[in-house]
């Protein structure tokens, strides 16, 4: 799994490739949006538009990833959900938790 | 990743059908192993693409659980996974070394209280892509989960199970 950040304006967009699963897509996504919220981000986006699976521990990745971000007074966002992931957070009623935007510049934009 | 499994052989159940045996190490990079050999197989059997992926993510569920859960992380400690065809069901079971395991006690995913919880969703998921999941005691200790789903396609055949009118 890898993953890019980049900044669009005052938006952190961390790019994930791969797959989110225990014991190696978890740990780096967690250290990517750590070292986001370390570095002052304010606003990010987790463009998932490549992310090729998802397990259960990728899930509660993502909503300490939420948490974390909401407890420092930061918004997590999240962009281009592929179907298969969607339908994972869909059953677990995940989706109706997290602020969803089909493009990365909709949810870049949605900050403004 | 490979030196930690023991290695893929078909071998016979107590009803002589053929089956896949895996047995590894008690490490997570070694579910990747199971996936691919076990949606490997199913493509032989002529397993669509969509159940492929919600079969092997439960089995991935299955067998992060026995990692983690039932053998704590000891590497000394395997994980057995084995699978084959009855009837035009694919049974998966997945055997680990822990100190067993009561499903019965773990709070719903989708309560409002534990809706944020980072952990608490791998059974409900695999219950969600199956269509059976049973626990039990392993026969030599451990915890042993069975998974059932129905598959499409020719898997009785590809095992060389014998079909009816033959």
């Amino acid at each position: 799994m890898k993953i890019n950040t980049k900044q669009v304006g005052n938006v952190t967009v961390l790019e994930v490739e791969g797959k989110i699963t225990i014991g190696a897509g978890d740990l780096a996504l967690r250290q990517a949006v750590q070292q986001a919220l370390d570095g002052g981000g304010q606003n990010l986006v987790i463009d998932l538009g490549r992310v090729t699976t998802i397990d259960s521990s990728g899930v509660g990745e993502l909503v300490s990833s939420y948490t974390s971000a909401t407890n420092r007074g930061a918004k997590l966002k999240l962009a281009r959900i592929p179907p298969k992931v969607n339908d994972v957070l869909t059953i677990t009623q995940l989706i109706t938790v997290f602020d969803v935007y089909d493009t990365v510049d909709e949810a870049v934009r949605s900050f403004a | 990743m490979l030196d930690s499994a023991r290695g893929r052989s078909p071998v016979p159940d107590e009803s002589d059908e053929p089956r896949v045996h895996l047995a590894i190490g008690s490490r997570f990079e070694n579910i990747e192993l199971v996936q691919v050999v076990l949606e490997d197989a199913l493509e032989g059997m002529g397993v669509d693409g969509d159940t492929r992926h919600w079969v092997g993510l439960a089995v991935r569920e299955a067998v992060a659980n026995a990692i983690k859960h039932g053998n704590r992380q000891d590497p000394g400690k395997q994980v057995e996974v084995d699978w084959g065809v009855e009837g035009h069901e694919l049974v998966v079971h997945v055997r680990d070394e822990g100190e067993g395991f009561d499903p019965d006690h773990l709070g719903s995913p989708l309560a409002p209280e534990n809706l944020l919880r980072p952990n608490g969703r791998g059974i409900f998921y695999m219950k969600s892509f199956m269509d059976t999941i049973d626990y039990a005691p392993g026969p030599t200790g451990g915890t042993e989960v069975t998974l059932r789903k129905r598959v499409a396609g020719r898997p009785a055949e590809a095992l060389g199970i014998p079909q009816e009118g033959q």
